[in-house]
C-alpha cells in the first residue's frame, strides 16, 4: 500500500524524518518496503498553450511546436502526438531540472531550436504514462504561465510503500496507519472533516434498499446525493490519489476512491437515473445468471469452481426489478456507471462476508481494491462515516451537493463480537516480559479497545478489529497488540532448556553415513528435479505418474518415480561438457501413485479434515551412477558393498535378478538382499542402455554402473538385519591360510557358498572369493570359485593335523551345496 | 489378365515365406528392395498396369496393392521379431552374474567426492539445533489440504492462503492434495504423534523440501528447502523464542551476527514475528543487499496459535509453544555468496566440486 506522508500528517503530527518514521513503522509491523519522493523538481514547470504545430522537413517522429507561456511565443521540438493547437500542456523551460535530475537545455534538432521541453506524466514523476503529454486543459485554474505545482496543488511529498499483513485489515488505510503511529508516539489522532445529511427529503421517499442474503451482506447502506455536478477533482484530491498510485477520473469516482484509501471503506456510486426503482438489493446469484462487469467480460454467476468447498456462491447487487447490477464488493456492471451527465447518485456503502468475497474473487479471477479489502474484513460500523467523508470531499467540487437525510441502513447478520478477559499476568505468561496493567490499558485503549475494570480487564475490541477472535485465541490476539505497540525489541530474551537431549534419529544417522560413504568413495552429490515431464517419467516403468493439476509447464508436470533418470541425465550433461568421468549420487524422494503403491498413505483430508484421502507412497533412495570410463556393473557391485559396509549390517548377498527393475540393464542387474530377512535393500548393475540412449538421443555413449539403495528398507531393522553388536578380539596366534577352488554349479551363489564355508567351524576366521574361472576342465553350467580361507584358534597355533581336518570339513560344507573340490 | 490374380497371390505367399526365413536385420535391409521395392516383382507388375483398360487397371491395381501389402506387413513383423532377437542376443552376450564379483579384482577409483551444498547446509543447521537440545523430524512432501492449511488455522478460501502459490496434485477431489508449501504440516504430524503417544513436550526441528508455484529466478526455485522448529511445553514464552533465535544466530552465523524480531503475521502463530539477522555482507553497516538497513530478513516465527494446539488435541491452557522457520537455500546463499540459486539444480560438476 502506498501511503503519503502529507496525508498521514492530516491525522497525526509527525515531525520525524521519513527515515525515522520508517524505523517506527517497521517496528509496528507495518513494514516499509520502499520510500519514494514525489513532487520535487517541478518548481520551474509552467502551463503553456499550444499555438501552432508544424512538421519538420525530413523528420517523421518529431514536430515543431510553438507555445505561449506568458513571455511570448517559444519554439519547442516535441515527439508527442496526443495534443492539438489550443491544448494546455506542462512546459519545462530551459534551465529547469526535472525529477530524477534531468536538466533541460537549449538543443537544436533538424535545424530547429528547442527552447524547453513539453512533458509527459512520467517525465514529471506524476504517473507512469509516457504515451503523450500530460494535458491539463481540465485542471481548474490551469492558466497560461501559472506554475504547475500551484495548478495541481503539488507539494513535495514522501510516499511509503507499506506492506500490511493479512491480520490488519484496520491498518489498510491512511487513518489506520496513523492510528498505530499515534499510539506508539503518544500523540492525538485527528479526525477528518465529515459532512451531515441535510434537507427535508428523507432518503426512503426516493430510494430503496433490501438485504435478501443477510449471511453474505452484513450491512447495506444506501444514500442519495442530489445536485451532483460531475467534474474533475480538486487538485489536492487528484494529488492524493496519484501519490497512492491511482488515476484521477472524476470527482465522484475520485471521492469514492479517496475515502477507501483514507478510511478503508469501499463505496460504490451508481447513476440513480439508471438504477430501476432507485433501489439496491443484495442477494445470492441464481444459476444461469450472467453479468457483464466494468472490464467488459461477461461472467457466469453461481457456477461452482474448482476451489476446495467452493459451491459457486456469488453475492450480487440487484436493482428494483431484481436485475443484477454488479458482483457485490468486487466490481460493478457497466449499465449503471457514473457518466458526465449524472446529476443524482445512489451511493452504496456496505459490508460483505469476507469468505464469500474471497471465493467469488478467486473463482472469477477478479481482484480489485474493493474485493481485497472486503475479503480481509471491513469495519461493519464504518459505512455511513465513510459516506459523510465522501460527501465532505465531493462538496468542494460539486457546490450545492445535497445528501438526503436518513440514509437507508439495512442490517444483515454480523458475527457476534467477542468479549474477552485479559490480565497483566496473561501478558507476562505468554510474552515472558512483565508489562504493567496501566501500560496494557494505555496501549489497547489507544487502539479503541474498550477496557472495563482493573486487572483483569474485560476487553471489547472495536468493530474494525475483525481479526480479534474469541476465547484463548482472542487473548493471544490482544497480547500480540500489546507486544506490537510496546515494541518487540523491548521484550525479554531467555534461552530455554529442558532435560531431554537433542539427537538425530537412527534413520538420519544412517542417511548421513551413506552420504559420507558415497563422498568418501569419490562420488559427487547432485540435486535433480522432483517435478519432471510425463515423457521423462515414462522412460522408467514405475506405474502411473502422480500428476500436478496446475503445473507451471509440461516439463514439470508429474512427480518423479525414480531418481535413476535424473542422475543419469545429470551425468550425461557433464559427459557432454567433457566432465563425465565422475560418479554422481542423489539421496532423494520418489513417488508412487496410490493405485499401485504397496503402502499408500491414508490421511485426513477434505474440508475440516473430515474425510480420508489416499496419498502417494514416498520412498527414499540413494541413487548412484558410476560414469567413469571403464565403470560397469562389476565396479558398481564392489562400490555397493563398500557403501553397505558402513552400515554394520549382518550379511548382504548380491543375488542375480531374473527380472531386473525397469531402468536397470536387464542382464546386468542383481539385488542386494539381506540374508537373514530375505528383504531387498537395493539394486546394483548398470543403467539400462536403452534409458541412457533415450536420454542421449541415440546410442548410449558408454556403460554406466548403477547402485540404488532403498533407505526405507535400510532404516528398518526387521529388513536390514544389524550385525551382532559384540566385536571379537582377534587371536594373538598366527592364522593358517589355505586356498580352496570349488567347481560350483551356476545355480549356487558364490556368497552362499562362502557363507557355508565360513559357518563350517568357529575357527574359520574369514573366507574371501579371489578367482572365478570358466572353461577348460570346468564343465559348462558351472564355474570354478576359488576362496582364500583363513583359519585360526584363539587358544593356540593350529597344527597341520587340525588344518587338514578343517580343510576336509570345508570341502564337506561345499559338497553339501553341490560344489566339488577342483 | 484375369488369370494374373492367382499368380499375384501365390507370388505374395512365396515372398512372405522368404521374409520369414530372413535371419538378421542386415539381411532384411538388404532384401527389402527385391521384396517390395524398386527391384521387386510388384514394381514390374505396376509398370505393366499402364497397358490395361481403365476398369481392368483398377481391379488389377487393387489386387497388386493387396499382395504387396501382405508382404510389407510380413516385413514389419519380421523386423520386430529380428530386432527383439538381436536385442536379446546382445543382452545375453552382456550377461554378468554379479554374485561372482571378486571385490579385490576391482580397485575403486580414488577420487575426491563432494557432498551437496544444500545437504551440507541442512546438516550444519541440524547440528546447531541438536546441540541446543532439539531432535530432527521429517515429513512427507505430498500433503492433504488439511495438514498443509486447515490444521494450521487456514480454512478453505482463507485469504492467507494467498501467501503461498500452491501446486495441487491430481488425486481425490480438486484441491484436496497439495505439494507442501512449507514444512509446517510436519509440525501437525509431530504434535499428533506426541499427543497420541503422550510424549509431550516436543522440541524438534523439521527440515525438508517444499514447493511453490512461482516462476523460478535467481533467488527462488520451484522446489526449495526449509527448516522449521517447534517447541511445545508448559511455561514456554515469547522470551524463549527470542532467546532461541538469538542463540541459533550466533552459533550458526558467528558471534558478530545478532537477530531482531518485528511484528509479522502467520495464521498459525500469535503473536507472530519476522526475524532478521545482521546483514552478513556489510556486517550491519548498511549496503545494497540490506537496503541500507543493516538487517536481512531470514524467516518467520511466533507463539503457536491456540487454535493450532487445539486442532491436534493439545490443551492450550496448559501448554504454550513457539515455532520458527526459514530457508535452508537462503542460508546457503548467504554463507557461500551464491549469485544464482538455479546453479544448484544444474549439477555442473565444476560447481559441485567446489563444495567441501
Amino acid at each position: 500500500m502506498r501511503i503519503s506522508l502529507a496525508w498521514l500528517r492530516d491525522f497525526v503530527e509527525l515531525p520525524e524524518s521519513p527515515e525515522e518514521l520508517r524505523g517506527v513503522l517497521d517496528d509496528l509491523g507495518l513494514v516499509v518496503e520502499g520510500i519514494e519522493r514525489v513532487g520535487e523538481g517541478l518548481e520551474d514547470v509552467v502551463v503553456a498553450r499550444v499555438e501552432q504545430i508544424a512538421a519538420i522537413p525530413g523528420a517523421d517522429r518529431i514536430r515543431r511546436v510553438v507555445v505561449e507561456a506568458g513571455d511570448g511565443p517559444l519554439e519547442i521540438v516535441c515527439g508527442a502526438w496526443n495534443f492539438q493547437e489550443g491544448d494546455r500542456v506542462p512546459l519545462a523551460p530551459v534551465g529547469a531540472v526535472l525529477p530524477g535530475g534531468f536538466a533541460i537545455a537549449r538543443r537544436t534538432m533538424r535545424g530547429v531550436t528547442s527552447n524547453g521541453m513539453l512533458c509527459s506524466g512520467r517525465e514529471l514523476g506524476l504517473s507512469d504514462d509516457h504515451a503523450g503529454l500530460f494535458i491539463v486543459n481540465d485542471q481548474p485554474g490551469a492558466e497560461v504561465g501559472r506554475r504547475l505545482v500551484e495548478v495541481l496543488g503539488l507539494a513535495p511529498d514522501v510516499v511509503f510503500e507499506v506492506s500490511v499483513e493479512g491480520n490488519r485489515p484496520d491498518a489498510w488505510c491512511v487513518e489506520g496507519v496513523a492510528r498505530d503511529l499515534a499510539v506508539r508516539l503518544s500523540r492525538p489522532l485527528r479526525a477528518p472533516r465529515l459532512a451531515s445529511p441535510h434537507g427535508a427529503t428523507p432518503t426512503a421517499s426516493v430510494a430503496g434498499a433490501r438485504v435478501e442474503a443477510p449471511d453474505l451482506c452484513g450491512r447495506l447502506t444506501v444514500s442519495v446525493l442530489r445536485q451532483v455536478s460531475v467534474a474533475p477533482s480538486p487538485a489536492w484530491v487528484a494529488e492524493r490519489l496519484r501519490a497512492a498510485g491511482m488515476r484521477p477520473i472524476s470527482n465522484v469516482v475520485d471521492a469514492s476512491n479517496l475515502v477507501m484509501l483514507e478510511l478503508g471503506q469501499p463505496t460504490h456510486p451508481y447513476d440513480l437515473a439508471r438504477v430501476a426503482g432507485a433501489t439496491l438489493g443484495a442477494r445470492r446469484a441464481r444459476p444461469g445468471e450472467t453479468l457483464t462487469t466494468l472490464d467488459g467480460l461477461e461472467r457466469r454467476l453461481a457456477t461452482p469452481g474448482r476451489g476446495l468447498g467452493d459451491t459457486g456462491e456469488d453475492c450480487v447487487i440487484v436493482d428494483g426489478e431484481d436485475r443484477v447490477l454488479g458482483l457485490a464488493g468486487i466490481m460493478g456492471g457497466a449499465a449503471s456507471e457514473i457518466t458526465a451527465a449524472t446529476t443524482e447518485v445512489l451511493l452504496e456503502a456496505a459490508c460483505f462476508d469476507p469468505m464469500a468475497i474471497a471465493r467469488s474473487s478467486k473463482r472469477h479471477g477478479l481482484r480489485t481494491e474493493a474485493s481485497a479489502r472486503f475479503e480481509r474484513g471491513v469495519d461493519p460500523t464504518l459505512a455511513l462515516r465513510a459516506v459523510a467523508r465522501l460527501v465532505a470531499v465531493l462538496e468542494e467540487s460539486s457546490p450545492g451537493l445535497e445528501w438526503l437525510t436518513e440514509p437507508l441502513d439495512v442490517a444483515g447478520e454480523l458475527a457476534a463480537r467477542p468479549t474477552l478477559t485479559l490480565a497483566a499476568s496473561d501478558v507476562a505468561g505468554l510474552l515472558g516480559t512483565a508489562i504493567d496493567a496501566g501500560e496494557v490499558r494505555r496501549l489497547l485503549t489507544g487502539l479503541d479497545f474498550d477496557l472495563e475494570g482493573e486487572d483483569p480487564f474485560v476487553v471489547r475490541p472495536p468493530a474494525r478489529r475483525l481479526d480479534v477472535r474469541a476465547g484463548l485465541e482472542g487473548r493471544a490476539d490482544l497480547i500480540e497488540e500489546v507486544a506490537r505497540l510496546h515494541g518487540y525489541g523491548r521484550l525479554a530474551r531467555r534461552v530455554p532448556s529442558w532435560p531431554e537431549v537433542g539427537a538425530l534419529s537412527d534413520r538420519q544417522r544412517m542417511r548421513r553415513r551413506l552420504r559420507d560413504a558415497a563422498v568418501a568413495l569419490g562420488a559427487l552429490e547432485v540435486w535433480t528435479p522432483t517435478l519432471v515431464s510425463t515423457g521423462e517419467h515414462a522412460l522408467v516403468d514405475v506405474g502411473p505418474p502422480v500428476s500436478v493439476a496446475n503445473p507451471l509447464s509440461a516439463e514439470e508436470s508429474v512427480l518423479r518415480g525414480t531418481c535413476v533418470t535424473g542422475v543419469a541425465r545429470a551425468w550425461l550433461r557433464n559427459l557432454e561438457r567433457g566432465r563425465g568421468d565422475v560418479a554422481l549420487f542423489e539421496v532423494g524422494t520418489v513417488f508412487t501413485h496410490p493405485e499401485v503403491a504397496a503402502h499408500p498413505r491414508r490421511t485426513r483430508g477434505g474440508v475440516g479434515g473430515a474425510s480420508e484421502v489416499a496419498l502417494p507412497e514416498e520412498g527414499e533412495r540413494l541413487t548412484l551412477v558410476l560414469g567413469r570410463a571403464g565403470d560397469d556393473a562389476v565396479a558398481a557391485t564392489v562400490l555397493a558393498r563398500a557403501l553397505l559396509g558402513r552400515l554394520a549390517l549382518a550379511d548382504v548377498v548380491v543375488r542375480a535378478l531374473a527380472d531386473a527393475p525397469s531402468g536397470v540393464h536387464p542382464t546386468r542387474a542383481a539385488a542386494l538382499v539381506d540374508r537373514a530377512s530375505g528383504a531387498r535393500l537395493g539394486v546394483v548393475g548398470e543403467v539400462d542402455p536403452a534409458l541412457v540412449g533415450a536420454l542421449a538421443g541415440g546410442e548410449a555413449p558408454r556403460r554406466a554402473g548403477l547402485v540404488e539403495l532403498d533407505l526405507d528398507a535400510l532404516a528398518d531393522p526387521t529388513r536390514a538385519t544389524p550385525a551382532p553388536r559384540a566385536i571379537r578380539v582377534p587371536s594373538r596366534f598366527p592364522s593358517a591360510v589355505i586356498d580352496l577352488a570349488f567347481v560350483t554349479p551356476d545355480r549356487v551363489n558364490a556368497q552362499d557358498l562362502a557363507h557355508a564355508l565360513a559357518g563350517t567351524d568357529e575357527r574359520v576366521e574369514s573366507v574371501a572369493l579371489f578367482d572365478v574361472y570358466r572353461g577348460g576342465a570346468v564343465p559348462s553350467g558351472a564355474r570354478s570359485l576359488a576362496f582364500t580361507v583363513r583359519l585360526c584358534s584363539p587358544e593356540r597355533t593350529l597344527d597341520e593335523r587340525e588344518v587338514a581336518q578343517l580343510r576336509e570339513a570345508l570341502i564337506e560344507s561345499g559338497g553339501a551345496l553341490g560344489a566339488s573340490l577342483r | 489378365m484375369s488369370d494374373d490374380r492367382p499368380d499375384l497371390s501365390a507370388l505374395a505367399d512365396d515372398l512372405v515365406n522368404r521374409v520369414n526365413a530372413l535371419g538378421s536385420l542386415d539381411a532384411l535391409r538388404e532384401a527389402e528392395a527385391s521384396l517390395v521395392g524398386r527391384r521387386s516383382p510388384f514394381a514390374e507388375a505396376q509398370r505393366a498396369l499402364g497397358a490395361l483398360e481403365p476398369d481392368e487397371r483398377r481391379r488389377a491395381g487393387a489386387a497388386l496393392q493387396e499382395a504387396r501389402g501382405r508382404v510389407e506387413d510380413a516385413l514389419e513383423a519380421r523386423r520386430g521379431v529380428l530386432a527383439a532377437e538381436e536385442r536379446h542376443r546382445a543382452l545375453e552376450a552382456d550377461r554378468l552374474d554379479l554374485g561372482d564379483v571378486v571385490d579385490a579384482a576391482v580397485r575403486l577409483p580414488v577420487a575426491v567426492g563432494h557432498g551437496g551444498l544444500i545437504a551440507a547446509t541442512q546438516r550444519e543447521l541440524e547440528d546447531v539445533f541438536v546441540a541446543m537440545g532439539f531432535t530432527v523430524e521429517e515429513g512427507p512432501e505430498v500433503e492433504s489440504d488439511w495438514y498443509n492449511f486447515e490444521a494450521l488455522n487456514m480454512p478453505p478460501a482463507h485469504p492467507a492462503r494467498g501467501l503461498w502459490d500452491t501446486f495441487y496434485v491430481d488425486l481425490g477431489a480438486p484441491e484436496t492434495v497439495v505439494l507442501r508449501t512449507h514444512t509446517s504440516p510436519t509440525q501437525i504430524h509431530l504434535m499428533e504423534r506426541a499427543t497420541a503417544a503422550g510424549t509431550l513436550p516436543v522440541h524438534s526441528v523439521m527440515p525438508g523440501r517444499c514447493y511453490r508455484r512461482d516462476t523460478p529466478d535467481a533467488r527462488h526455485l520451484v522446489a526449495f528447502h526449509q527448516i522449521e522448529g517447534l517447541v511445545v511445553a508448559e511455561g514456554i514464552t515469547f522470551a524463549d523464542l527470542a532467546g532461541t533465535i538469538e542463540s541459533f544466530t550466533a552459533a550458526y552465523f558467528g558471534p558478530a551476527i545478532t537477530s531482531r524480531l518485528r511484528p509479522g503475521f502467520f495464521p498459525f502463530t500469535e503473536p507472530s514475528a519476522e526475524f532478521e539477522v545482521t546483514c552478513t555482507v556489510c556486517s550491519g553497516e548498511g549496503c545494497r543487499t540490506c537496503s541500507m538497513t543493516g538487517w536481512v530478513e531470514l524467516g518467520g516465527c511466533g507463539m503457536v496459535d491456540p487454535a493450532v494446539l487445539a486442532a491436534v488435541g493439545i490443551d492450550p491452557e496448559r501448554y504454550h509453544g513457539f515455532a520458527f522457520g526459514f530457508g535452508i537455500d537462503r542460508c546457503a546463499m548467504m554463507r557461500y555468496e551464491i549469485a544464482d540459486l538455479r546453479a544448484l539444480t544444474e549439477n555442473d560438476v565444476r560447481f559441485v566440486e567446489q563444495f567441501s
